[in-house]
């Protein structure tokens, strides 16, 4: 069983000590009132240093990351994390800089953002790029909370209305919702995509916008987006794009040149930063010039050879949160862009798509695969037949799949798809990798028939055997407490 | 530099091995009126040696804390970052990893943010932490929401003696309508009570309160407490976990959720992030919470294991009906905080704020011998504001002199002091300061 840092306590091993005070040891209660001191005592592990490096080490070896193996989660675009952006990310000259030190102090730091900018708004199709939400959720409430302060500005305070595809990620929904909008949901045709009827006859003055993913979240790219976005902007509402897909299209179509008003990228996504097992990520929100006014502050500014902040822009929405975004991350990005250049982008956005297809057209004999058309970066297989026959679901052959070393694909989602695996793997998998995940997919729908029990009772080679999610859930322990 | 590794003829099989010809065949469904058909405006990919180089350029504009001695804080703090942390944090099975959606090949990463979340809990003296926010001033508009929905009020009664970049990151998120935040003028650089135990009613979501507050001082919350609680409304307090070692905790105060900006642990300054929120709460609060949250469970054996957990409140279930719209955390720097604490222990995060604290003493004392008296007569624990005329010119005469300066106030600096600090910096900016007579 795993120990945990705080049972592998021994008293008197932290030999954590400073260098010898220089200065008069005053006591705190000289100088600080008795009830403002703490009473109350906590527990820290107290542990050497040595052993705290072999817990960490040990905690690291039951971690699935990229480095680690072939990782095709859907939506998530789990790409290959160049190494020289980790490196770059790293230099003192970026990590040691305090947000308040001067202007003329950190030119570098605002040069590499305003030239991320730039760069992000030509990928995007779009003019100007606020580099503040610190992560793709955030990004979109940014734009949302956008659109709001737009209306609101023109006095239009009807539209109280959202409307979200069915096929959306949740966080769609979720932040229409925090904003203040009622959510209206579009239904998706049998291609997969909005329906248009649905669509039109949901548009009113009451509706404030859409939320789109495109490529969806099926993998499809939206034909009708021209139309879509007419219909929504006739009807006076603005277009939301979620950039969670964008791999799919970068470099081959903008979502600017398609009609969309506000743009979120997910930097840990289409750009290469590694997502540190939850975060940091990093969301940007980028704009038509319409909108300029409105984006989070603060926004940097190029005057001759000088980068400035510009914190008064008339209608901004304001502070999404402390400082400038997640900059590390922003260094990260702006090095993978300028590893790959023009062509590189693009290359990775072809690599990506034709993996998904090579991926998709090479399952399709052994897995259902409900939209059986070109997809994009991801596609949607279902465990149907594998369910039908021998009662092996979705979730038995991702649990399966982690004996075999793989990351299992994003499982149940969409929503619209009865036992969706959402199968994505990116540019950086070899045509030797992809191989030997379809035939891991294959040997165990030949296990679904021939001993199902082995797969539903997997996994059998992690660390742990199948974790109890339900009881987690009904009877909650969520920190350790000393016995 | 490209990280694509099929070659042109692997491509050329794949293709048609599907049945295409081109690669362009993959782009059929894509109008041809919304594609680009051009290049895009990006400069050509760079070698790595040529990258390198640049980026190293690019970093040298910058001045930094390794070259400069540091009197900042204002929410960002020069404290030293044990070696051990980066190493660890560099093991890529931690930092190339996603959201651990596969407990049973993420314990590593679950475990961890378990163990984060215990060390917040014992800190804040709070039962229920979530494995962390964005930062500080967002983990506070969350709770912020989280107060106003668990009351069902609108109100938010906000001191200006908390970090105006928190108050601004607020009022944002207060656009969304379920909010509505007033602001209390502070006196003498510390919450107005009086004022505000007059503000509270019925209608009253939450006060906030932050401690330290944004200008050093350390407020008496007493009173406060009383008449929030009285009113049935909420305690939110935003704390300097840095201080927790030593202060009064979140929970002796009578605080019901708590939120912080946790980069002091472990977390390098980064020009401002990533740092790392944290958001910890009373257990009547626990499906309320915004963000992920690890939870111990078992396998069919028996044997100890994490999962994310009541992920019933979440976006990814409750759609349209979620509170919160997060879905990341920041994994990665509350690993950090969590090596950085079990590095440093319970005695050494208490050393660590004594020693801030006389190394702020110490100043104070040679300020007054040099005629520069303090903005306010509070006590506080490593971060104090003094009393000058032009702070903007102040900080340029120090910056020559290799001093990064304090957060420029009103007729004011505010001046931070990590153990990092030494009395000879100290007795420099001193000298620096009062040869000006600037009091």
């Amino acid at each position: 069983m795993a120990r945990l840092i705080f049972e592998k306590s021994v008293a008197g091993s932290n030999k954590f000590k400073l260098p010898s005070s220089e200065v008069n040891e005053v006591a705190l209660e000289n100088n600080i009132p008795a009830n403002f001191l703490r009473n109350e005592d906590f527990i820290l592990p107290d542990i050497s240093e040595v052993e705290t490096i072999r817990h960490f080490t040990d905690l690291s070896t039951k971690a699935f990351g990229v480095d680690t193996g072939m990782y095709p989660l859907g939506s998530c675009t789990m790409k290959y994390n160049n190494k020289v952006g980790e490196w770059s990310a790293r230099l003192p000259g970026f990590t040691n800089v305090h947000p308040y030190q001067p202007e003329e102090t950190v030119q570098g730091a605002l040069e590499l953002m305003y030239e991320l900018e730039r760069m992000l708004c030509e990928i995007g199709g779009m003019d100007h790029f606020s580099l503040q939400p610190a992560a793709g959720a955030h990004g979109e409430m940014a734009g949302i909370v956008m659109i709001k302060a737009y209306h609101n500005n023109k006095g239009d305070t009807k539209r109280t209305k959202m409307l979200v595809p069915d096929s959306a990620h949740g966080t769609n929904p979720a932040t229409a919702n925090v904003v203040g909008y009622d959510t209206i949901e579009i239904k998706s045709n049998e291609k997969g995509m909005v329906d248009i009827e649905d669509l039109r006859s949901k548009m009113s003055d009451e509706v404030a916008g859409i939320m789109l993913t495109n490529p969806n979240t099926l993998g499809l790219f939206e034909e009708d987006i021209v139309e879509i976005a007419q219909i929504v902007h006739d009807g006076g509402g603005l277009l939301y794009y979620d950039g969670a897909n964008l791999n799919g299209i970068m470099g081959v179509s903008r979502p600017g040149d398609m009609g969309f008003d506000i743009v979120h990228y997910n930097l840990h996504k289409t750009f290469g930063t590694p997502h540190g097992g939850g975060g940091p990520g990093s969301g940007p929100v980028g704009v038509k010039a319409f909108l300029a006014d409105y984006l989070p502050v603060p926004m940097i500014e190029k005057k001759g050879d000088q980068y400035s902040f510009n914190y008064d822009i008339p209608n901004s929405i304001g502070k999404v949160k402390n400082f400038y975004g997640n900059f590390g991350v922003m260094v990260k990005a702006y090095t993978y862009i300028r590893a790959l250049g023009k062509d590189g982008l693009r290359e990775a956005c072809e690599h990506a798509v034709l993996n998904a297809n090579y991926l998709m057209h090479h399952l399709k004999d052994t897995y259902h695969i409900p939209f059986d058309r070109v997809c994009k970066h991801e596609f949607i297989a279902t465990s149907k037949h594998q369910v039908d026959k021998n009662g092996v679901t979705t979730l038995d052959v991702a649990k399966r799949l982690l004996d075999y070393k793989y990351h299992p694909p994003t499982v149940y989602f969409p929503l619209i798809v009865k036992e969706a695996l959402m199968i994505e793997p990116t540019e950086t998998e070899s045509q030797e990798r992809l191989d030997s995940f379809i035939d891991s997919l294959k040997r165990i729908a030949k296990e679904a028939e021939e001993n199902p029990e082995l797969v539903t009772t997997s996994p059998h080679e992690a660390v742990v055997g199948r974790l109890d999610e339900v009881t987690a859930a009904r009877s909650p322990k969520v920190k350790w407490e000393a016995t | 530099m490209r990280f694509t590794p099929n070659p042109k003829p692997v491509v050329e099989e794949m293709l048609k091995s599907i049945g295409l010809n081109k690669i362009d065949d993959l782009f059929v469904d894509i109008p041809n009126d919304v594609k680009l058909n051009r290049d895009l405006n990006i400069p050509d990919e760079m070698s790595e040696l040529e990258l390198t180089n640049h980026l190293k350029k690019l970093a040298s504009k910058n001045l930094t804390t390794d070259q400069h001695v540091c009197f900042m804080g204002a929410g960002a703090y020069d404290h030293y970052i044990p070696p051990a942390v980066d190493q660890m944090l560099l093991r890529s099975e931690f930092y190339t990893a996603y959201t651990p959606y596969q407990p049973e090949i993420s314990q590593g990463v679950l475990q961890a943010i378990f163990e984060y979340q215990t060390m917040i809990c014992n800190l804040t003296g709070m039962d229920v932490s979530n494995a962390s926010m964005y930062d500080g001033g967002s983990a506070l508009a969350e709770a912020c929401m989280v107060a106003s929905d668990s009351t069902r009020r609108k109100k938010i009664l906000v001191p200006d003696s908390i970090h105006p970049e928190y108050l601004k990151t607020i009022q944002t998120y207060a656009i969304s309508g379920k909010m509505e935040v007033v602001v209390v003028p502070s006196k003498d650089g510390i919450t107005d009570s009086e004022a505000i135990i007059s503000m509270t009613d019925k209608s009253v979501a939450c006060v906030v309160i932050q401690q330290p507050n944004f200008l050093g001082n350390i407020e008496d919350i007493t009173n406060i407490e009383k008449a929030i609680h009285e009113n049935k409304g909420l305690l939110v307090m935003a704390v300097d976990p840095f201080s927790l070692g030593v202060l009064k905790s979140p929970r002796e105060w009578g605080a019901d959720i708590v939120v912080g900006e946790g980069q002091p642990f472990g977390n390098s300054l980064s020009f401002g992030g990533p740092h790392l929120g944290f958001f910890a709460a009373d257990k009547k609060f626990m499906r309320k919470i915004p963000g992920r949250i690890a939870g111990q469970t078992q396998d069919p054996e028996g044997n100890r294991g994490f999962v994310l957990t009541l992920q019933a409140r979440e976006q990814h279930i409750r759609r349209e009906k979620a509170g919160s719209n997060i879905c990341s955390n920041q994994a990665l720097n509350a690993l950090a905080a969590n090596i950085y604490l079990s590095l440093i222990g319970k005695e050494g995060l208490k050393q660590l704020a004594l020693r801030s604290h006389q190394l702020a003493i110490y100043a104070k004392e040679q300020f007054e011998k040099v005629g520069i008296k303090l903005k306010y007569n509070q006590p506080f624990l490593r971060e104090f504001a003094i009393s000058v005329n032009s702070p903007t010119e102040l900080n340029k005469k120090l910056l020559a002199s290799g001093i990064i300066g304090g957060y420029e106030l009103d007729g004011g600096m505010l001046l931070a002091f990590t153990e990092k600090r030494t009395k000879e910096e100290i007795d420099k900016l001193v000298s620096l300061i009062g040869g000006e007579n600037h009091g």
